[in-house]
Protein backbone atom coordinates (compact mmCIF):
# COMPACT_ATOMS: atom_id res chain seq x y z
CA UNK A 1 0.00 0.00 0.00
CA UNK A 2 1.25 3.46 -0.77
CA UNK A 3 2.92 4.72 2.06
CA UNK A 4 1.22 8.09 2.15
CA UNK A 5 -1.75 6.84 2.30
CA UNK A 6 -0.99 4.31 5.93
CA UNK A 7 0.28 7.65 7.33
CA UNK A 8 -2.63 9.84 6.30
CA UNK A 9 -4.71 7.12 7.47
CA UNK A 10 -3.38 6.63 10.65
CA UNK A 11 -3.02 11.03 11.36
CA UNK A 12 -6.78 11.18 10.07
CA UNK A 13 -7.68 8.50 12.17
CA UNK A 14 -5.49 10.14 15.49
CA UNK A 15 -8.01 12.91 15.08
CA UNK A 16 -11.45 11.31 16.04
CA UNK A 17 -9.46 8.76 18.33
CA UNK A 18 -10.38 11.86 20.71
CA UNK A 19 -13.14 14.62 21.35
CA UNK A 20 -11.02 17.12 19.88
CA UNK A 21 -11.80 17.18 16.42
CA UNK A 22 -15.40 16.86 17.26
CA UNK A 23 -15.31 19.77 19.66
CA UNK A 24 -13.37 21.50 16.78
CA UNK A 25 -16.15 20.98 14.15
CA UNK A 26 -18.36 22.20 16.80
CA UNK A 27 -16.81 24.95 17.29
CA UNK A 28 -16.02 26.05 13.74
CA UNK A 29 -19.81 25.64 12.48
CA UNK A 30 -21.27 27.72 15.44
CA UNK A 31 -18.75 30.48 14.71
CA UNK A 32 -19.27 30.10 10.82
CA UNK A 33 -23.10 30.56 11.92
CA UNK A 34 -22.62 33.45 14.29
CA UNK A 35 -20.53 35.31 12.18
CA UNK A 36 -22.53 34.70 9.20
CA UNK A 37 -25.60 35.78 10.29
CA UNK A 38 -24.89 37.95 13.34
CA UNK A 39 -21.80 39.99 11.86
CA UNK A 40 -22.41 39.69 8.41
CA UNK A 41 -26.13 40.20 8.52
CA UNK A 42 -26.69 37.79 6.27
CA UNK A 43 -30.45 38.31 5.94
CA UNK A 44 -30.16 42.16 5.98
CA UNK A 45 -28.06 42.21 3.00
CA UNK A 46 -31.25 40.45 1.29
CA UNK A 47 -28.96 38.79 -1.32
CA UNK A 48 -28.38 35.48 -2.29
CA UNK A 49 -24.64 34.93 -1.80
CA UNK A 50 -22.47 33.45 0.68
CA UNK A 51 -20.18 36.52 1.15
CA UNK A 52 -20.42 36.87 4.93
CA UNK A 53 -20.04 33.43 5.11
CA UNK A 54 -16.62 33.42 3.69
CA UNK A 55 -15.57 36.61 4.73
CA UNK A 56 -14.78 36.13 8.06
CA UNK A 57 -13.10 32.60 7.20
CA UNK A 58 -9.35 33.97 7.47
CA UNK A 59 -9.98 35.34 10.76
CA UNK A 60 -11.85 31.96 11.73
CA UNK A 61 -9.17 29.97 10.73
CA UNK A 62 -6.78 32.05 12.36
CA UNK A 63 -7.72 30.97 15.61
CA UNK A 64 -9.17 27.12 14.24
CA UNK A 65 -6.23 26.46 11.88
CA UNK A 66 -3.37 26.40 14.52
CA UNK A 67 -5.62 24.37 17.40
CA UNK A 68 -4.87 21.80 14.33
CA UNK A 69 -1.97 22.11 13.41
CA UNK A 70 0.23 22.21 16.71
CA UNK A 71 0.38 18.62 17.73
CA UNK A 72 1.06 17.95 14.10
CA UNK A 73 4.73 17.47 14.92
CA UNK A 74 4.73 18.53 18.21
CA UNK A 75 3.40 15.46 19.99
CA UNK A 76 5.46 13.36 17.95
CA UNK A 77 9.05 14.96 19.09
CA UNK A 78 7.54 15.12 23.05
CA UNK A 79 5.96 11.73 22.85
CA UNK A 80 9.14 10.28 21.10
CA UNK A 81 7.36 8.67 18.23
CA UNK A 82 9.24 10.91 15.97
CA UNK A 83 12.59 8.84 16.73
CA UNK A 84 10.14 5.71 16.03
CA UNK A 85 8.45 7.43 12.46
CA UNK A 86 11.74 8.88 11.37
CA UNK A 87 13.62 5.10 11.73
CA UNK A 88 10.50 3.53 9.49
CA UNK A 89 11.56 2.60 6.04
CA UNK A 90 9.96 6.04 4.88
CA UNK A 91 10.91 9.13 3.50
CA UNK A 92 10.69 12.12 5.33
CA UNK A 93 9.37 13.52 2.27
CA UNK A 94 6.23 11.36 2.46
CA UNK A 95 6.36 11.64 6.37
CA UNK A 96 5.39 15.30 5.91
CA UNK A 97 3.29 14.77 3.52
CA UNK A 98 1.05 12.28 4.79
CA UNK A 99 0.34 14.22 8.04
CA UNK A 100 -0.20 17.42 6.28
CA UNK A 101 -2.37 16.21 3.94
CA UNK A 102 -4.36 14.23 6.66
CA UNK A 103 -4.69 17.53 8.68
CA UNK A 104 -6.18 19.33 5.70
CA UNK A 105 -8.60 16.59 4.77
CA UNK A 106 -10.09 17.20 8.37
CA UNK A 107 -10.30 20.71 7.57
CA UNK A 108 -11.58 19.53 4.61
CA UNK A 109 -14.18 17.61 6.72
CA UNK A 110 -15.09 20.36 9.09
CA UNK A 111 -15.61 22.76 6.10
CA UNK A 112 -17.68 20.69 3.50
CA UNK A 113 -19.80 20.27 7.16
CA UNK A 114 -21.11 23.69 6.62
CA UNK A 115 -23.16 22.64 3.86
CA UNK A 116 -26.64 23.56 5.29
CA UNK A 117 -25.64 27.28 4.89
CA UNK A 118 -25.06 26.86 1.11
CA UNK A 119 -28.82 24.74 1.12
CA UNK A 120 -30.08 27.45 2.95
CA UNK A 121 -29.14 29.92 0.53
CA UNK A 122 -30.25 28.14 -2.12
CA UNK A 123 -33.79 27.30 -0.28
CA UNK A 124 -33.76 31.40 -0.11
CA UNK A 125 -33.05 32.79 -3.48
CA UNK A 126 -31.10 31.28 -6.63
CA UNK A 127 -26.92 32.09 -6.11
CA UNK A 128 -24.67 31.81 -8.27
CA UNK A 129 -23.56 28.38 -7.00
CA UNK A 130 -20.12 28.46 -9.13
CA UNK A 131 -19.18 31.44 -7.52
CA UNK A 132 -20.03 29.58 -3.81
CA UNK A 133 -17.88 26.37 -4.96
CA UNK A 134 -15.09 28.57 -5.71
CA UNK A 135 -15.35 30.19 -2.38
CA UNK A 136 -15.16 26.64 -1.01
CA UNK A 137 -12.36 25.89 -2.88
CA UNK A 138 -10.37 29.09 -2.01
CA UNK A 139 -11.66 28.80 1.72
CA UNK A 140 -10.00 25.09 1.60
CA UNK A 141 -6.70 26.10 -0.02
CA UNK A 142 -6.13 29.39 2.56
CA UNK A 143 -6.86 26.50 5.29
CA UNK A 144 -4.02 24.38 3.45
CA UNK A 145 -1.70 27.59 3.64
CA UNK A 146 -2.58 28.27 7.13
CA UNK A 147 -1.66 24.50 7.90
CA UNK A 148 1.43 24.12 5.95
CA UNK A 149 2.65 27.63 7.99
CA UNK A 150 1.60 25.37 11.33
CA UNK A 151 3.69 22.42 10.55
CA UNK A 152 6.53 23.81 10.25
CA UNK A 153 6.38 25.52 13.54
CA UNK A 154 5.04 22.74 15.34
CA UNK A 155 7.92 21.09 14.02
CA UNK A 156 10.03 23.59 15.61
CA UNK A 157 9.04 22.60 19.34
CA UNK A 158 7.83 19.95 21.61
CA UNK A 159 5.05 22.30 22.95
CA UNK A 160 2.02 22.48 21.91
CA UNK A 161 1.33 25.77 23.22
CA UNK A 162 4.48 27.64 21.79
CA UNK A 163 3.30 25.93 18.47
CA UNK A 164 0.09 27.32 18.89
CA UNK A 165 1.29 30.77 19.93
CA UNK A 166 3.83 31.13 17.02
CA UNK A 167 1.76 29.67 14.22
CA UNK A 168 -1.50 32.39 15.57
CA UNK A 169 1.37 34.92 15.31
CA UNK A 170 2.86 34.37 11.81
CA UNK A 171 -0.30 33.63 10.27
CA UNK A 172 -1.88 36.51 11.57
CA UNK A 173 1.26 38.15 9.80
CA UNK A 174 0.11 36.84 6.49
CA UNK A 175 -3.26 38.19 6.84
CA UNK A 176 -2.99 41.59 7.61
CA UNK A 177 -0.54 41.92 5.08
CA UNK A 178 -3.27 42.69 3.09
CA UNK A 179 -5.49 44.90 5.29
CA UNK A 180 -6.28 48.44 3.89
CA UNK A 181 -4.32 49.49 6.91
CA UNK A 182 -1.17 47.99 6.98
CA UNK A 183 -0.81 48.73 3.50
CA UNK A 184 -1.67 52.54 4.09
CA UNK A 185 1.31 52.44 6.23
CA UNK A 186 3.65 51.28 3.71
CA UNK A 187 2.49 53.17 1.09
CA UNK A 188 3.30 56.71 2.99
CA UNK A 189 6.74 56.19 2.32
CA UNK A 190 7.72 52.15 0.79
CA UNK A 191 8.10 52.22 -3.15
CA UNK A 192 4.73 50.97 -4.67
CA UNK A 193 5.78 47.24 -5.90
CA UNK A 194 7.30 46.85 -2.32
CA UNK A 195 3.43 47.71 -0.95
CA UNK A 196 2.62 45.58 -3.74
CA UNK A 197 4.64 42.67 -2.90
CA UNK A 198 3.40 42.83 0.76
CA UNK A 199 -0.38 42.45 -0.71
CA UNK A 200 0.43 40.04 -3.02
CA UNK A 201 1.97 37.58 0.09
CA UNK A 202 -1.19 37.87 2.18
CA UNK A 203 -4.24 35.72 2.45
CA UNK A 204 -6.69 38.40 2.25
CA UNK A 205 -6.16 39.42 -0.79
CA UNK A 206 -5.40 36.19 -2.83
CA UNK A 207 -8.58 34.58 -0.89
CA UNK A 208 -10.86 38.09 -1.52
CA UNK A 209 -10.45 37.21 -5.59
CA UNK A 210 -11.21 33.25 -5.41
CA UNK A 211 -14.34 33.85 -2.97
CA UNK A 212 -15.89 36.27 -5.60
CA UNK A 213 -15.80 33.74 -7.77
CA UNK A 214 -12.65 34.17 -9.68
CA UNK A 215 -10.66 31.58 -9.95
CA UNK A 216 -7.28 33.10 -11.49
CA UNK A 217 -4.24 30.27 -11.83
CA UNK A 218 -2.08 33.06 -10.16
CA UNK A 219 -4.25 32.64 -6.92
CA UNK A 220 -4.26 29.06 -6.59
CA UNK A 221 -0.84 29.11 -7.65
CA UNK A 222 -0.16 30.91 -5.09
CA UNK A 223 -1.90 29.12 -2.09
CA UNK A 224 -0.32 25.88 -3.76
CA UNK A 225 2.85 27.26 -3.52
CA UNK A 226 2.87 28.42 0.09
CA UNK A 227 1.80 25.09 1.39
CA UNK A 228 4.42 23.63 -0.96
CA UNK A 229 7.35 25.59 0.47
CA UNK A 230 6.00 25.21 3.96
CA UNK A 231 6.07 22.20 4.05
CA UNK A 232 9.47 22.09 2.64
CA UNK A 233 10.67 24.07 5.50
CA UNK A 234 8.63 21.76 7.41
CA UNK A 235 11.03 18.89 6.16
CA UNK A 236 13.81 21.05 6.75
CA UNK A 237 13.28 22.05 10.49
CA UNK A 238 12.92 18.27 11.25
CA UNK A 239 15.83 17.72 9.93
CA UNK A 240 17.67 20.20 11.67
CA UNK A 241 16.36 19.58 14.87
CA UNK A 242 16.18 15.55 14.94
CA UNK A 243 18.66 15.13 17.43
CA UNK A 244 17.30 18.18 20.43
CA UNK B 1 27.14 -7.31 8.26
CA UNK B 2 27.32 -3.90 10.50
CA UNK B 3 30.23 -1.65 9.53
CA UNK B 4 30.93 1.28 11.77
CA UNK B 5 33.73 3.69 10.56
CA UNK B 6 35.02 5.73 13.00
CA UNK B 7 31.81 7.40 13.97
CA UNK B 8 32.02 10.82 15.42
CA UNK B 9 29.74 13.16 16.78
CA UNK B 10 29.24 16.53 18.49
CA UNK B 11 26.45 18.50 20.06
CA UNK B 12 26.97 22.08 19.78
CA UNK B 13 30.16 21.78 19.97
CA UNK B 14 30.29 19.02 22.77
CA UNK B 15 31.43 15.73 21.41
CA UNK B 16 29.20 13.12 22.39
CA UNK B 17 30.23 10.11 20.02
CA UNK B 18 34.37 10.14 19.58
CA UNK B 19 35.85 7.87 16.93
CA UNK B 20 33.70 4.68 17.42
CA UNK B 21 34.29 1.47 14.81
CA UNK B 22 32.92 -1.67 15.03
CA UNK B 23 32.06 -4.60 12.81
CA UNK B 24 29.44 -6.99 13.49
CA UNK B 25 28.04 -10.00 12.03
CA UNK B 26 25.10 -11.90 11.98
CA UNK B 27 24.78 -14.45 14.90
CA UNK B 28 26.46 -12.16 16.89
CA UNK B 29 24.50 -10.56 20.26
CA UNK B 30 26.21 -7.39 21.05
CA UNK B 31 25.61 -5.50 24.19
CA UNK B 32 26.13 -1.63 24.36
CA UNK B 33 27.74 -1.56 27.90
CA UNK B 34 28.31 2.05 29.61
CA UNK B 35 27.37 4.35 32.61
CA UNK B 36 24.81 7.12 31.64
CA UNK B 37 25.48 9.34 29.00
CA UNK B 38 28.09 7.49 27.92
CA UNK B 39 26.76 7.33 24.22
CA UNK B 40 25.04 4.27 23.93
CA UNK B 41 21.58 5.77 22.93
CA UNK B 42 23.38 8.29 20.66
CA UNK B 43 25.25 5.28 19.02
CA UNK B 44 22.14 3.56 18.41
CA UNK B 45 20.54 6.26 17.03
CA UNK B 46 23.08 7.01 14.30
CA UNK B 47 22.70 3.12 13.14
CA UNK B 48 19.19 3.81 12.48
CA UNK B 49 19.36 6.39 10.81
CA UNK B 50 17.89 8.70 13.24
CA UNK B 51 20.61 11.50 13.86
CA UNK B 52 23.70 12.21 11.22
CA UNK B 53 26.95 11.63 12.59
CA UNK B 54 28.91 14.66 12.71
CA UNK B 55 31.65 12.12 10.42
CA UNK B 56 31.96 8.56 10.18
CA UNK B 57 30.26 5.92 8.13
CA UNK B 58 27.44 3.33 9.30
CA UNK B 59 26.77 0.32 6.37
CA UNK B 60 24.53 -2.05 6.80
CA UNK B 61 24.82 -5.50 4.85
CA UNK B 62 26.57 -2.97 1.96
CA UNK B 63 23.72 -0.41 2.44
CA UNK B 64 25.12 3.42 3.57
CA UNK B 65 22.66 4.45 6.21
CA UNK B 66 23.37 8.02 5.46
CA UNK B 67 22.97 7.82 1.33
CA UNK B 68 20.40 4.80 0.91
CA UNK B 69 18.33 4.80 3.95
CA UNK B 70 15.29 3.93 2.94
CA UNK B 71 16.52 0.25 2.25
CA UNK B 72 19.34 0.32 5.25
CA UNK B 73 15.65 1.10 7.44
CA UNK B 74 14.57 -1.97 5.79
CA UNK B 75 16.30 -3.91 7.59
CA UNK B 76 16.64 -2.73 10.72
CA UNK B 77 14.28 -3.41 13.30
CA UNK B 78 14.71 -1.08 16.42
CA UNK B 79 13.13 -0.53 19.67
CA UNK B 80 13.88 3.43 20.59
CA UNK B 81 14.66 4.08 24.13
CA UNK B 82 11.38 4.14 26.46
CA UNK B 83 9.33 2.55 23.34
CA UNK B 84 7.42 5.04 22.54
CA UNK B 85 4.35 4.27 20.37
CA UNK B 86 0.85 5.92 19.38
CA UNK B 87 -1.00 5.96 22.89
CA UNK B 88 -4.01 6.39 21.25
CA UNK B 89 -4.32 3.09 19.29
CA UNK B 90 -4.66 -0.04 20.33
CA UNK B 91 -1.62 -2.25 19.96
CA UNK B 92 -3.46 -4.76 17.22
CA UNK B 93 -3.77 -0.91 15.47
CA UNK B 94 -0.67 -0.18 16.08
CA UNK B 95 1.37 -3.38 14.59
CA UNK B 96 -0.93 -3.04 11.79
CA UNK B 97 0.14 0.44 11.20
CA UNK B 98 3.92 -0.50 11.20
CA UNK B 99 3.18 -3.66 8.73
CA UNK B 100 1.49 -1.46 6.17
CA UNK B 101 4.43 1.13 6.47
CA UNK B 102 6.72 -1.98 6.39
CA UNK B 103 5.01 -3.47 3.10
CA UNK B 104 3.83 -6.33 4.88
CA UNK B 105 0.89 -7.54 2.64
CA UNK B 106 -2.11 -9.20 3.70
CA UNK B 107 -1.98 -12.90 4.85
CA UNK B 108 1.32 -12.48 5.74
CA UNK B 109 0.58 -9.90 7.68
CA UNK B 110 -2.04 -10.86 9.93
CA UNK B 111 0.03 -13.84 10.59
CA UNK B 112 2.91 -11.73 11.41
CA UNK B 113 0.97 -10.31 14.01
CA UNK B 114 -0.60 -13.22 15.69
CA UNK B 115 3.31 -14.32 15.84
CA UNK B 116 4.66 -11.55 17.51
CA UNK B 117 1.40 -10.82 20.05
CA UNK B 118 2.46 -14.31 20.90
CA UNK B 119 5.87 -14.41 21.21
CA UNK B 120 5.60 -11.01 23.34
CA UNK B 121 2.51 -12.79 25.21
CA UNK B 122 0.25 -9.55 24.05
CA UNK B 123 -3.30 -11.00 23.76
CA UNK B 124 -5.08 -10.03 26.69
CA UNK B 125 -3.73 -6.61 25.99
CA UNK B 126 -4.18 -6.45 22.14
CA UNK B 127 -7.17 -4.50 21.79
CA UNK B 128 -6.77 -1.89 24.74
CA UNK B 129 -5.22 1.14 23.31
CA UNK B 130 -1.66 1.64 24.34
CA UNK B 131 -1.79 4.97 26.56
CA UNK B 132 -3.84 2.60 29.15
CA UNK B 133 -0.86 -0.06 29.43
CA UNK B 134 1.62 -0.66 31.95
CA UNK B 135 5.30 -0.03 31.71
CA UNK B 136 5.88 -3.60 31.08
CA UNK B 137 3.29 -3.98 28.22
CA UNK B 138 4.07 -1.15 26.80
CA UNK B 139 7.74 -2.09 26.29
CA UNK B 140 6.57 -5.20 24.91
CA UNK B 141 4.28 -3.75 22.23
CA UNK B 142 7.58 -1.43 21.29
CA UNK B 143 9.51 -4.77 20.84
CA UNK B 144 6.35 -6.53 19.24
CA UNK B 145 6.68 -3.57 16.49
CA UNK B 146 10.61 -4.21 16.08
CA UNK B 147 10.86 -7.70 15.42
CA UNK B 148 7.31 -7.49 13.08
CA UNK B 149 9.37 -7.48 10.15
CA UNK B 150 11.29 -10.44 11.06
CA UNK B 151 14.64 -7.74 10.19
CA UNK B 152 18.30 -9.00 9.66
CA UNK B 153 19.21 -6.33 12.06
CA UNK B 154 17.76 -6.06 15.71
CA UNK B 155 18.35 -2.97 17.41
CA UNK B 156 17.19 -2.88 21.27
CA UNK B 157 17.85 0.43 23.42
CA UNK B 158 17.21 -0.98 26.79
CA UNK B 159 14.61 -3.66 26.53
CA UNK B 160 14.16 -4.93 29.84
CA UNK B 161 13.62 -1.31 31.43
CA UNK B 162 10.55 -1.74 33.34
CA UNK B 163 9.86 -5.15 33.03
CA UNK B 164 9.28 -7.67 36.14
CA UNK B 165 11.88 -10.38 36.51
CA UNK B 166 9.57 -12.97 34.79
CA UNK B 167 8.84 -10.35 32.02
CA UNK B 168 12.75 -9.88 31.58
CA UNK B 169 13.75 -13.49 31.37
CA UNK B 170 11.06 -13.78 28.63
CA UNK B 171 12.20 -10.75 26.56
CA UNK B 172 16.02 -12.75 26.94
CA UNK B 173 14.83 -15.91 26.15
CA UNK B 174 13.26 -14.40 22.89
CA UNK B 175 16.56 -12.20 21.78
CA UNK B 176 18.51 -15.44 22.30
CA UNK B 177 15.89 -17.47 20.30
CA UNK B 178 16.12 -14.13 17.42
CA UNK B 179 19.51 -14.44 17.69
CA UNK B 180 20.50 -17.34 15.67
CA UNK B 181 20.75 -15.67 12.11
CA UNK B 182 20.41 -12.19 12.43
CA UNK B 183 22.66 -9.03 14.26
CA UNK B 184 20.98 -7.74 17.87
CA UNK B 185 22.57 -5.01 19.63
CA UNK B 186 21.40 -4.24 23.06
CA UNK B 187 22.05 -1.35 25.25
CA UNK B 188 21.77 -1.82 29.17
CA UNK B 189 22.77 -0.44 32.58
CA UNK B 190 22.32 -4.52 33.76
CA UNK B 191 25.14 -6.07 34.06
CA UNK B 192 23.98 -9.38 34.36
CA UNK B 193 22.16 -9.11 31.25
CA UNK B 194 25.21 -9.20 29.31
CA UNK B 195 25.90 -12.89 30.74
CA UNK B 196 22.72 -13.75 29.93
CA UNK B 197 22.25 -12.94 26.78
CA UNK B 198 25.09 -11.53 25.11
CA UNK B 199 27.96 -12.93 22.86
CA UNK B 200 30.01 -9.73 23.01
CA UNK B 201 29.94 -6.95 25.19
CA UNK B 202 31.23 -3.30 24.41
CA UNK B 203 31.88 -0.79 27.31
CA UNK B 204 31.54 3.20 25.97
CA UNK B 205 32.19 5.55 28.24
CA UNK B 206 32.47 9.51 26.97
CA UNK B 207 31.89 8.45 23.27
CA UNK B 208 34.84 5.97 23.38
CA UNK B 209 34.59 2.00 23.22
CA UNK B 210 37.27 1.15 26.34
CA UNK B 211 36.57 -2.49 25.54
CA UNK B 212 35.47 -4.96 22.90
CA UNK B 213 35.46 -8.64 24.29
CA UNK B 214 32.84 -11.34 25.48
CA UNK B 215 31.41 -11.68 28.64
CA UNK B 216 33.86 -14.17 29.85
CA UNK B 217 36.83 -12.03 28.72
CA UNK B 218 35.55 -9.43 30.04
CA UNK B 219 35.00 -11.40 33.52
CA UNK B 220 38.14 -12.56 33.30
CA UNK B 221 39.64 -9.05 33.75
CA UNK B 222 38.31 -8.83 37.08
CA UNK B 223 40.48 -8.82 39.93
CA UNK B 224 38.15 -11.70 41.40
CA UNK B 225 38.57 -14.05 38.29
CA UNK B 226 39.42 -17.62 39.83
CA UNK B 227 38.95 -16.19 43.51
CA UNK B 228 37.61 -18.29 45.92
CA UNK B 229 34.73 -17.83 48.23
CA UNK B 230 33.76 -19.62 51.08
CA UNK B 231 31.10 -19.12 53.91
CA UNK B 232 32.89 -20.32 57.20
CA UNK B 233 30.47 -21.37 60.08
CA UNK B 234 32.16 -20.93 64.06
CA UNK B 235 35.43 -19.62 63.33
CA UNK B 236 37.09 -16.85 64.48
CA UNK B 237 37.50 -14.32 61.77
CA UNK B 238 40.93 -13.09 63.01
CA UNK B 239 42.15 -16.45 62.85
CA UNK B 240 40.49 -17.63 59.62
CA UNK B 241 42.05 -14.63 58.46
CA UNK B 242 45.60 -14.76 59.47
CA UNK B 243 45.53 -18.33 58.26
CA UNK B 244 44.35 -17.64 55.05
CA UNK B 245 46.39 -14.87 54.19
CA UNK B 246 49.50 -17.06 54.93
CA UNK B 247 48.38 -19.44 52.69
CA UNK B 248 50.35 -19.91 49.27
CA UNK B 249 48.95 -18.65 46.07
CA UNK B 250 46.93 -16.20 47.85
CA UNK B 251 47.71 -12.44 47.40
CA UNK B 252 44.75 -10.67 49.12
CA UNK B 253 42.03 -11.65 51.33
CA UNK B 254 38.51 -10.01 51.62
CA UNK B 255 36.10 -10.61 54.46
CA UNK B 256 32.21 -9.52 54.25
CA UNK B 257 32.41 -6.55 56.62
CA UNK B 258 28.86 -7.48 58.72
CA UNK B 259 30.57 -10.71 60.01
CA UNK B 260 28.63 -13.56 58.35
CA UNK B 261 32.05 -15.57 57.96
CA UNK B 262 31.96 -14.65 54.13
CA UNK B 263 35.65 -15.14 52.85
CA UNK B 264 37.15 -13.91 49.31
CA UNK B 265 40.72 -15.13 48.31
CA UNK B 266 42.22 -13.62 45.66
CA UNK B 267 45.00 -15.72 43.99
CA UNK B 268 48.09 -15.11 42.38
CA UNK B 269 48.38 -15.35 39.03
CA UNK B 270 47.71 -18.98 37.35
CA UNK B 271 47.46 -20.36 40.71
CA UNK B 272 44.00 -22.67 41.09
CA UNK B 273 43.44 -22.02 44.76
CA UNK B 274 40.00 -23.73 45.08
CA UNK B 275 41.84 -27.40 45.69
CA UNK B 276 44.81 -25.55 48.03
CA UNK B 277 41.84 -24.03 50.21
CA UNK B 278 39.81 -27.40 50.29
CA UNK B 279 42.59 -29.16 51.54
CA UNK B 280 43.18 -26.19 54.25
CA UNK B 281 39.49 -26.64 55.25
CA UNK B 282 39.69 -29.74 55.71
CA UNK B 283 43.05 -30.23 58.19
CA UNK B 284 41.28 -27.48 60.46
CA UNK B 285 38.30 -29.18 60.21
CA UNK B 286 36.68 -25.83 59.72
CA UNK B 287 32.13 -26.24 58.74
CA UNK B 288 32.49 -24.78 55.04
CA UNK B 289 28.41 -23.76 53.99
CA UNK B 290 29.80 -23.06 50.56
CA UNK B 291 33.06 -22.46 49.10
CA UNK B 292 33.04 -21.58 45.13
CA UNK B 293 35.17 -20.28 42.30
CA UNK B 294 34.59 -17.44 41.21
CA UNK B 295 34.05 -16.36 37.42
CA UNK B 296 35.26 -12.35 37.79
CA UNK B 297 33.03 -9.94 39.01
CA UNK B 298 31.78 -7.84 35.83
CA UNK B 299 30.14 -5.03 37.75
CA UNK B 300 33.88 -4.67 39.41
CA UNK B 301 35.76 -4.73 35.47
CA UNK B 302 32.72 -1.89 34.76
CA UNK B 303 33.50 0.24 37.57
CA UNK B 304 37.37 0.10 37.02
CA UNK B 305 36.95 0.34 33.14
CA UNK B 306 34.68 3.46 33.82
CA UNK B 307 36.41 5.06 36.67
CA UNK B 308 39.75 4.99 34.90
CA UNK B 309 38.67 6.43 31.99
CA UNK B 310 37.44 9.03 33.90
CA UNK B 311 40.60 9.37 35.79
CA UNK B 312 42.60 9.66 32.53
CA UNK B 313 40.38 12.87 31.58
CA UNK B 314 40.75 14.62 34.87
CA UNK B 315 44.88 13.78 33.77
CA UNK B 316 44.22 15.88 30.68
CA UNK B 317 42.40 18.89 31.83
CA UNK B 318 45.28 18.92 34.51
Amino acid sequence: MNQIAVIFRRELGSYFSTPLAYVFIVMFLILTGVFTFYLGGFYERRQADLVPFFTFHPWLYLFLIPAVSMRLWAEERKTGTLELLLTLPVSLKTTVLGKFLAAWAFTGIALALTFPIWLTVNYLGSPDNGVIFAGYIGSWLMAGGFLAIGSCLSAATNNQVIAFILTVVVCFLFVVAGFPLVLEAFQKWAPAMFVDAIAGLSFLTHFDAVSRGVLDLRDLLYFLIMIGSWLVATAVVIDMKKAD
Amino acid sequence: MITIENLQKAFDGVVAIDGISLNVSPGEVLGFLGPNGAGKSTTMKMITGFIKPSSGRVTLFDHNVQSDPVKAKELIGYLPEGAPAYGDMTAIQFLSFIADIRGIKKPVKEQRIQEVVRLLDLGAVSGRPIDTLSKGYKRRVGIAQAILHDPKILILDEPTDGLDPNQKHQVRELIRSLAKDKIVIVSTHILEEVTAVCTRAVVIAKGRVLADATPSELESQSRYHRAVTLMLDQVNENEALEIFSSLAGVSAVEVSPDHTGRYTLLPQTDVDLLPLVHELTQQRGWVVDEIFKERGRLDDVFRELTSNNQKENRREVA
